[in-house]
């Protein structure tokens, strides 16, 4: 296997996402967002499409520069650490990763529209308050030639503005992933408003027609398709918690070394000082645990679940502490909104729940090791 | 051809060794302290497999795989040493040699001592004919390790060694210490101390086990009295033995998180507790257990992360603070639950469960020797996060 340290190509594409995202979308663009009542920045998803980032993991016959999912984390951290707002995640990784897995002359047309940032996804899996795709209800019931879908969904992230969305339903004999317009008859989305100021609806699907055509990959066999598209974005997402790790951390240890209390900068208060070195250690373990997510799934991935599991089950519990800690060493000035901290935090809990809390990757680590 | 070919190839070849020549007493996956052979003149072996297995390995310089060869190693790229690691496991192989040379002396002996030194010392490590120990800490310089006070006094063609050190881990079954020696009393601490090797024979040398709460006596206290050490075995230049002691306490902070023994071996924690209970039914063990096997395994990797960075010429530095401290600290949690695993078939000493209370206490340790936790995290502090103080 590739070793777990960043190659060259992977340090420079870090410093050219880091060049870029400093100047397209530092925190105070995702703070005009909000303040604007935005839960989205269309512009500078074109920008990013512009970069190459939505086709990082299209192949190149489609327009994508197929670099791996392990670079798709590295753009992932570095957009954590600016809280940077895109559908990055939704659409460039697990809508293309799904699409992959089906090798035919549509799936290639709309990872194109993916790559040149044409089309927009959102993933509509969660029906309950907690992740669990295995116990998906939501029907689709034959009709004639096609089928009939009736169902709620929740928690669909990005699922508001996405042109398209990837719906799980159950089938007669199993679990179909459909792709289908947003627009179609049928499906009305409900923006939620969302503590991370982005974009999540609720959707109620009623009668809502679907073909053979819509169906991604094969009848009552969704996994095959949505279990690669899940991991990456499991991986991803825990990447770009590690990130908002980094990002918060940073501005705490900054915050640590300026402000004065007692005459003295309180980073002279070893009370701080191991709990900020602490922070950092958990930061640099669940790292390695990230790099390793990447290196499975770009050598290994139909072995990659335990690497997965372990990187977003540690982005979670690090990326908790990192915001936690980071507005308990700022004290008062950590809990006001003029301060931005606090979209650490909210981002953190969204990140937190989605795609899988810490006990369902925990329960997944604990089963793969004979628990 | 690339590399790949050449790793398959070498994989091959050593499964093939392996299978003929590995013991089938040693291939149990024992890791406890007496199963594996820590060489020396005092060592008994525990049975005739153990005795061959070492010879055969160390025949091959299988005991310091990355060694060059001729100091006694296998020459083995870090990519082979991956490799001899997941074929070791595979066959559940114990480790044919641990010992203090190994992880400590060596690597500082590779880096700072002269051709003829690694010549005399390396390969008697390597076979495990000689045993050394640590001579580091003192009475009154434990955590503030740079105030040692044992002396060497320049006497021309040696030092006169008087003084006294302490937590020297089986420094009564050790046939030579690497100690720090003051050889400078006017300069500042750092600046003043050698890094010296003593034959624990020389005349002046006394060594005294001290029992610990695990009721074993790993750590000893040793005294030398006018002990004459002659100019040859200083390892480094004289008066900067502290270069020498901070680079051996990386590798030391590396071994104890774990890095030594291989983390690929472990077993899951999950699986041990559940031999021990019958099943794993106990939902706050369960969860507990849960949350410390994946912290053990990413810490595992940040290890083999770190391991890789080396081979790239980038060392761990004071980034190997960071793995002392998450390892020790996880391995004291692990044997906590282990011990709550245990109920009370664990508090019998020699019990049911072996010696699953004296293992637990010995943990204790691991987060004071080789620089406590604290210690590690201001490291952390002042030199990777650059805080003041």
């Amino acid at each position: 296997m590739a070793k777990l340290v960043m190659s060259e190509e992977e340090t420079m594409l870090a410093d050219s996402a880091r060049g870029f995202l400093d100047g397209a979308a530092p925190i105070s663009k995702f703070r005009e967002m909000r303040d604007a009542g935005e839960t989205h920045d269309a512009a500078l998803w074109q920008d990013m499409v512009a970069q190459g980032w939505a086709g990082v993991l299209v192949p190149e016959e489609a327009g994508g520069s197929d670099m791996g999912f392990a670079a798709a984390n590295v753009l992932a951290h570095e957009m954590g650490k600016t809280l940077a707002v895109s559908p990055f995640l939704s659409s460039a990784v697990i809508a293309a990763t799904a699409l992959r897995q089906v090798s035919d002359a549509r799936a290639l047309a709309a990872l194109e529209k993916i790559a040149t940032g044409q089309a927009t996804y959102a993933l509509a899996v969660d029906e309950g308050i907690k992740f669990d795709p295995d116990s998906t209800a939501m029907e689709a019931a034959p009709d004639g030639n096609g089928f009939r879908l009736n169902g709620r969904k929740q928690f669909v992230v990005d699922g508001a503005m996405a042109d398209r969305v990837l719906v799980l339903a159950r089938t007669e004999n199993g679990l179909t992933l459909f792709d289908i317009p947003g627009d179609r008859a049928g499906v009305s989305r409900d923006a939620s408003n969302m503590i991370d100021a982005r974009d999540a609806a609720r959707i109620t699907f009623e009668n809502v027609e679907a073909t053979g055509e819509d169906v991604l990959g094969q009848v009552d066999n969704a996994m095959a398709v949505l279990k690669p598209a899940l991991e990456a974005g499991q991986a991803a997402l825990a990447a770009e918690m590690s990130g908002l790790a980094a990002g918060a951390f940073g501005m705490t240890v900054g915050y640590l070394k300026e402000r004065k209390q007692f005459g003295v900068e309180i980073g002279r208060f070893q009370a701080l000082q191991h709990r900020a070195a602490h922070l950092w250690c958990e930061i640099e373990v669940t790292a390695s645990a990230i790099l390793n997510a990447g290196r499975m799934l770009d050598s290994d991935p139909e072995n990659a679940e335990l690497a997965v599991s372990l990187a977003k089950a540690r982005a979670t519990s690090t990326a908790q502490l990192a915001v936690i800690e980071g507005v308990q060493m700022h004290g008062g000035i950590g809990m006001t909104d003029a301060y931005d901290m606090g979209f650490y935090m909210k981002r953190a809990r969204v990140g937190a729940e989605w795609l899988g809390d810490y006990s369902y990757h925990a329960e997944k680590v604990a089963a793969l090791r004979g628990f | 051809m690339n590399a790949d070919v050449t790793e398959e190839g070498f994989r091959a070849e050593l499964r093939a060794w392996l299978e003929e020549n590995c013991p089938q007493d040693m291939r149990d996956g024992n890791t406890s302290e007496d199963a594996i052979c820590w060489g020396g003149v005092q060592w008994t072996f525990s049975s005739p497999a153990q005795k061959l297995w070492l010879e055969r390995a160390a025949a091959k310089g299988y005991t310091v795989p990355r060694w060059p060869i001729e100091y006694g190693g296998a020459g083995l790229s870090r990519a082979q040493e991956k490799i001899f690691h997941e074929e070791m496991a595979r066959i559940k192989a114990r480790n044919p040699l641990q010992s203090f040379g190994i992880w400590m002396l060596g690597p500082a002996l590779l880096h700072f001592g002269s051709h003829e030194q690694k010549l005399q010392y390396l390969p008697p490590i390597a076979r495990g004919e000689v045993r050394w120990c640590q001579g580091y800490s003192e009475p009154g310089a434990g955590s503030d390790l740079a105030s040692v006070q044992t002396k060497g006094e320049d006497k021309g063609d040696h030092w006169l060694v008087n003084g006294q050190k302490i937590w020297t881990s089986y420094a009564d079954k050790a046939d030579w210490i690497f100690a720090l020696i003051r050889t400078d009393r006017e300069a500042p601490k750092h600046k003043g101390i050698s890094f010296l090797l003593i034959d624990m024979n020389d005349p002046g040398v006394e060594t005294r086990p001290i029992r610990m709460i695990s009721g074993i006596s790993p750590f000893c206290e040793t005294f030398f009295t006018d002990v004459k050490v002659p100019k040859g075995q200083i390892v480094g230049e004289e008066n900067r033995g502290w270069d020498v002691a901070k680079y051996l306490l990386t590798h030391e902070r590396e071994m104890i998180s774990g890095g030594g023994q291989g983390s690929a071996g472990g077993r899951p924690l999950g699986a041990v507790l559940a031999d021990t209970m019958d099943g794993l039914r106990d939902a706050t063990l369960r969860a507990d257990a849960m949350r410390c096997e994946i912290d053990s395994l990413a810490i595992g990797l940040t290890l083999e992360r770190y391991k890789d960075q080396a081979e790239d010429g980038q060392g761990a530095g004071d980034a190997s603070a960071m793995l002392k401290y998450m390892g020790t600290e996880l391995n004291k949690q692990r044997h906590e639950l282990m011990m709550a695993a245990g109920g009370s078939d664990a508090l019998e000493w020699d019990g049911p469960l072996g010696n699953r209370a004296g293992d637990w206490l010995r943990t204790k340790a691991n987060s004071i020797e080789g620089g406590t936790s604290e210690v590690m995290l201001s490291i952390v502090s002042r030199r990777v996060l650059g805080l003041p103080g």
